[in-house]
């Protein structure tokens, strides 16, 4: 018998390692757990979008669900669910949640409804679903257009639904109108006038200037009037023409169509009408301002300001850890002080976050900021410039909690160069430095943006610290805008994770606001995996050029 | 060819028929030690001539390559070490504190056994002594490519591609390159430190014939351990044993009879 018989090796292949499966196991669990969070959040945060039917429901007799005393409701399906009632004998009924809109009408937006007490579901084409820019969703019927003219329009006319789709545009566009007036012209009146109160402290005594000033200030007053005025002429003619409309319960409402921003019949659509208005929808999300105590609207500028805030931070944390990690690894004399800084440095990742906010609050907020203020800004006193949250303090926040990981991943980086370049640079009559800059550094660019990488990971996804120095429910103005310096660094700005914390625990209608937490929590996800595909395609890149040859 | 080679350098020589002068290079009651208590060279005494090949041999951890290394003053790098006695090349002594290292190592080149093409374009890597040098000027840089890669024998190999990564190169290519490289800036001396042990015996002849040609140019001081190679190439032979410079003479002198027995069981092979 050979001493390699098959029964032999069959016998070692059964056996197998059982290390190997058991850590194969536990790395399997890990990628489940992260693939099953992903897809949560993907699919709740994707069918929040989907324009889905609307059922109308008719209730048995005595059914607690009705509302207004009324047997009807209407709306989509948000929830099925199984829910054990209370007592002794728990029964395990089944009910759906609905969507039912109209808040103002039924003071609450959803309703549990058991299916024992669904007496008849029906899917009425006619039904109509329109945003509005208060109270959430309309759901309901129309009945009659009511025109400025006095003229009426019946929602069986076959006029209807091209002057009311006319009409609503209108309204659109002169909701913008209004917007630009007031944000963007009436702004700048109110810097002007700002400006001139800036002076008046040096013009005491002036008479000629003081005049100057007085004249100056009354052309702008008249001009804000003139577009108060005009803005206010618009605003009414949003309320001139009003809808009709009777609501499933059968009350009859009305709204000024101005009130209006988009409407469709869900039950009307078809697949591809379906797919195009959640893109849009999608779309309007990411692209448009927060509304109604950010429960409704897009979530524009939270994008922009945790982008704005990332980017800041990255372009703060790089030369600060790089130029942090050579003088460690290539300048200082390795011993006991550097071993210690080195710990230091480590230990400085694992300090709690909220501690780097605090930190932030106290020195660069109210000490930086303020010795700013009263250096710079100190007319403006006592409204503080920088001497209050803003991105920028956010940013050198985060810069400082993301600051070992980039000195941890550089150090390695410039480790791995071989000795060999760097002797070969320092034969070659180079100077450290010029061996540092034009040869290890370039060698080391991949490690040290993969530290950038870890670094943008871990600040874009940072709240806790923000709340302290800078991010706010509401930011009306961005970071970056077209009004001179551009970058305004001491504004204050929104962010997507502070946004989740405010959807999800601060809102008034937490069940109204999930969709957008799921939305918003995926977007978040979005930007990071966004920002660091773009620093690994660059990581990518310079791998290729750097890439260490054969010898 | 040899038009090739015509440059200022060559025009400075003096009188000799083999070179320069011939003390070139005078190392003087040279000792070298690691640490405090690890001595590794021993009262070196020799001269190099000018525009000469001179080989050192000797088995491994004689310390023919930390005289090399003295040369240029590449051992600075490491922490802890000191030296007695002194090296004068060109008649200034290397060790002189008013010395800038960095000068020294302009003009003192090397090349390592390991060639080490920096992970840029060819191009690059030949002008880079030039450029932390300081000198950027595109047509002068232009010029000293094409010459130093004729001289290197690598110009009708890589004309086309100049400017793709110099890491796309074979062994003895990026050797001949890391020649290119070292005579780009027209040094004085140009050390080797076993430049061949790593590459096949064709691109060997090549670099073998090189340094033939270089030392028309430049003075060169070989390390090697392989003796045919001290052969062919080198004007003189210096054997090192356990620290201490043995014997130096003309190579075929040298190799047809030794002064020493050390030397002789060593180049026929009897330990080493």
């Amino acid at each position: 018998m050979t001493p390699f018989s098959d029964s032999k090796t069959s016998k070692r292949k059964g056996r197998g390692e059982p290390m190997v499966w058991f850590s194969a196991m536990w790395l399997g669990f890990g990628m489940l757990m992260i693939i099953v969070l992903l897809s949560i959040i993907v699919k709740n945060g994707l069918t929040s979008f989907w324009p889905s039917p609307v059922v109308q429901v008719e209730l048995v007799e005595n059914s607690e669900a009705g509302l207004k005393n009324s047997s009807t409701l209407a709306g989509d399906v948000r929830k099925e669910q199984v829910r054990t009632t209370a007592g002794e004998s728990g029964e395990d009924v089944h009910e759906i949640q609905l969507f039912i809109g109209n808040r103002e009408a039924y003071n609450t937006a959803f309703r549990f409804v058991m299916e024992s007490d669904i007496a008849e579901k029906s899917f009425p084409k006619g039904i109509m679903r329109a945003e509005r820019l208060e109270y959430g969703d309309m759901i309901g019927y129309p009945v009659r257009l009511e025109l400025s003219g006095g003229e009426t329009i019946s929602a069986t006319d076959e006029k209807f639904a091209a002057t009311f789709s006319k009409i609503v545009k209108e309204g659109n566009h002169r909701r913008d109108e209004i917007e630009h007036i007031e944000k963007d012209l009436i702004g700048k009146i109110n810097r002007s006038m700002e400006a001139i109160k800036m002076k008046r402290p040096r013009s005491e005594g002036d008479e000629a200037l003081n005049k100057e000033l007085d004249q100056k200030q009354a052309e702008l007053q008249a001009e804000y009037e003139e577009l108060a005025k005009e803005a206010k002429e618009m605003r009414d003619l949003q309320t001139v023409n009003t809808l009709f409309y009777t609501i499933p319960t059968g009350e009859e409402r009305s709204i000024g169509t101005g009130n209006l921003i988009d409407y469709y019949y869900p039950n009307q659509l078809n697949v591809f009408q379906r797919v195009g208005r959640f893109f849009a929808r999608i779309g309007h999300f990411v692209t448009e301002d927060p509304r109604e105590a950010n429960t409704e609207g897009g979530i524009f500028p939270a994008i922009f300001g945790t982008f704005v805030m990332t980017i800041l931070m990255s372009i703060v944390v790089v030369p600060f850890g790089v130029l942090a990690a050579i003088y460690l690894r290539e300048y200082a004399k390795q011993g006991p002080i550097v071993r210690a800084v080195r710990i230091a440095v480590n230990n400085l990742a694992g300090v709690p976050s909220i501690v780097f906010g605090v930190f932030g609050l106290g020195f660069f907020v109210y000490f930086m900021g303020g010795s700013i203020d009263s250096l710079l800004f100190s007319d403006r006193l006592p409204t503080p410039t920088f001497g209050t949250g803003g991105v920028l303090w956010a940013a050198l926040t985060l810069a400082l909690m993301t600051v070992p990981v980039v000195i941890v991943s550089t150090e390695e980086a410039l480790v791995a160069v071989p000795r060999g370049v760097r002797e070969a640079s320092l034969a070659a009559g180079a100077s450290k430095w010029q061996t540092i800059q034009r040869i290890v550094l370039p060698a080391s660019l991949p490690g040290i943006i993969t530290g950038l990488i870890l670094a943008m990971a871990r600040g874009a996804g940072e709240v806790a610290p923000l709340m302290l120095v800078g991010v706010v429910k509401l930011a009306p103005t961005l970071p970056l805008d077209t009004i001179a310096p551009f970058i305004h660094m001491e504004r204050k700005f929104m962010h997507l994770g502070f946004h989740i914390y405010d959807l999800g625990f601060q809102s008034p209608d937490s069940e109204a606001a999930k969709p957008m937490v799921f939305a918003t929590t995926l977007l978040l996800i979005g930007l990071v995996i966004a920002l660091n595909g773009f620093a690994i395609l660059i990581r990518e890149r310079l791998r290729r050029k750097y890439k260490t040859g054969a010898f | 060819m040899t038009t090739d080679l015509e440059n200022p350098i060559t025009e400075k020589t003096s009188g000799s028929p083999q070179g320069g002068q011939s003390d070139f290079i005078k190392v003087k009651d040279f000792s070298f030690n690691y640490t405090p208590d690890v001595r590794v060279l021993k009262g070196i005494n020799m001269s190099i001539p000018e525009k000469q090949v001179t080989a050192f041999i000797g088995p491994s951890g004689c310390g023919k390559t930390t005289l090399l290394r003295n040369f240029n003053r590449m051992n600075d790098l490491i922490p802890g070490i000191s030296h007695e006695g002194t090296i004068h090349i060109d008649g200034q002594d290397i060790f002189d504190r008013k010395l800038e290292v960095i000068s020294l190592r302009k003009r003192i080149r090397m090349i390592f056994q390991k060639p080490n093409p920096f992970p840029k374009s060819i191009y690059e890597n030949v002008v880079y002594s030039l450029r932390v040098s300081g000198r950027n000027n595109k047509a002068m840089l232009d010029e000293v490519v094409e010459t130093s890669l004729k001289d290197a024998a690598l110009w009708d190999e890589v004309k086309d591609r100049l400017h793709d990564s110099a890491l796309g190169l074979s062994g003895g290519q990026t050797q001949r390159l890391s020649i290119a490289h070292a005579i780009a800036n027209k040094p004085q001396v140009i050390l080797m430190d076993e430049p061949c042990s790593a590459l096949d015996p064709i691109s060997t002849a090549k670099v073998e014939d090189l340094i033939c040609k270089l030392k028309e140019q430049f003075t060169v001081i070989i390390v090697t351990h392989n003796m045919q190679q001290a052969t062919r190439v080198s004007d003189q032979t210096a054997y090192f044993y356990l620290g201490k410079m043995i014997e130096m003479k003309d190579t075929k002198e040298l190799f047809r009879s030794p002064d020493c027995e050390e030397t002789e069981r060593y180049i026929s092979g009897k330990f080493g």
